[in-house]
């Protein structure tokens, strides 16, 4: 049977007995996919290569003691989730502490609750929003993510995986996974407004 | 009436629409009444949206040339 058409434990159990092109059918599968999550976590194209060689060469040599309990996917981005982590550790990190960056996420409690104004630019043009500068500031801005909450809000709202199978990959609670990705989020939220606020002078 | 402080942390689970009717309820009681938080779920769901709008990074050819020749050498085929 061509390997294309087998499902992804199909081609599990044909490359657990040697078969290379099974193998090679699941790398170009998800090769994609962990591309992409590998450029957000680490930031660049450089060490996103290093991320997915990583990857699969772990894949291959571990490939014998994954026994399908959970999914190959949910395997893989494990896998490379770990693999983006060791990368990021390797090399000089432009991340917050944990409470630089907690501060930075209640920030925005103290603000709403003073008689500051809030600046609203959820309605202006995309085209404003995502300029290009506005996309590299997004994407430094996940560099600065503290890496467990880098993580999830990875998995969850740029691959856009169900909050369950973010805390199964980390194997976390959903409300560990919820909560952590409240305070991503806010932490996004306040770079984007400080970004938008000081382009609309 | 809740305050500002006590829905902060449900505003995540609001926007994604993860909340029991009678939580959501609350949440919308508190914005009716403040403009700051209603600003602050206007623009965490349009941070939300923006991050999900950036296109995927497309793996550059030469990057899978060289993936797909690894994995020939430590798997190769019979
Ligand atoms: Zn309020």
């Amino acid at each position: 049977m061509k390997p294309d058409l087998l499902n992804d434990a199909e081609l599990v159990d044909l490359a657990q007995e040697g078969d290379g092109s099974a193998m090679e059918e699941l790398v170009s599968r998800y090769e994609d996919k962990v591309y992409n999550l590998a450029v957000r976590m680490v930031g660049n194209r450089e060490d996103a290569e290093d991320v997915l060689q990583d990857t699969f060469l772990n894949v291959i040599r571990s490939l014998g003691s994954f026994r399908g309990k959970s999914s190959f996917s949910t395997w893989l981005y494990r896998i490379t989730a770990n693999a983006a982590l060791t990368r990021l550790r390797k090399r000089s990190r432009k991340e917050k502490s944990e409470g630089e960056f907690l501060d930075e996420v209640y920030s925005v409690k103290q603000a709403a609750q003073s008689g500051e104004r809030l600046n609203d630019w959820s309605d202006s043009p995309a085209k404003r929003l995502l300029s290009e500068e506005a996309k590299a500031m997004m994407g430094e801005a996940i560099n600065e993510l503290p890496e467990k909450y880098r993580t999830v809000f990875v998995l969850r709202d740029v691959e856009g995986l169900p909050a369950s199978d973010v805390a199964e990959i980390l194997d976390l609670s959903v409300p560990a996974v919820k909560s952590r990705l409240h305070r991503a989020r806010m932490f996004l939220r306040n770079h984007l407004s400080h970004y938008y606020a000081g382009e609309m002078e | 009436m809740m305050d500002c402080k006590e829905i902060f942390e449900s505003l995540s689970e609001y926007i994604d629409e993860e909340l029991k009717d009678a939580a959501c309820r609350q949440i919308e009681v508190h914005l009716a009444d403040c403009e700051n938080c209603r600003v602050v779920v206007n623009t965490l769901r349009r941070t939300v949206t923006l991050y999900h709008e950036i296109p995927s990074e497309t793996l550059p050819g030469d990057v899978r040339l060289r993936l797909h020749k690894m994995i020939r050498m430590e798997h190769p085929k019979d």
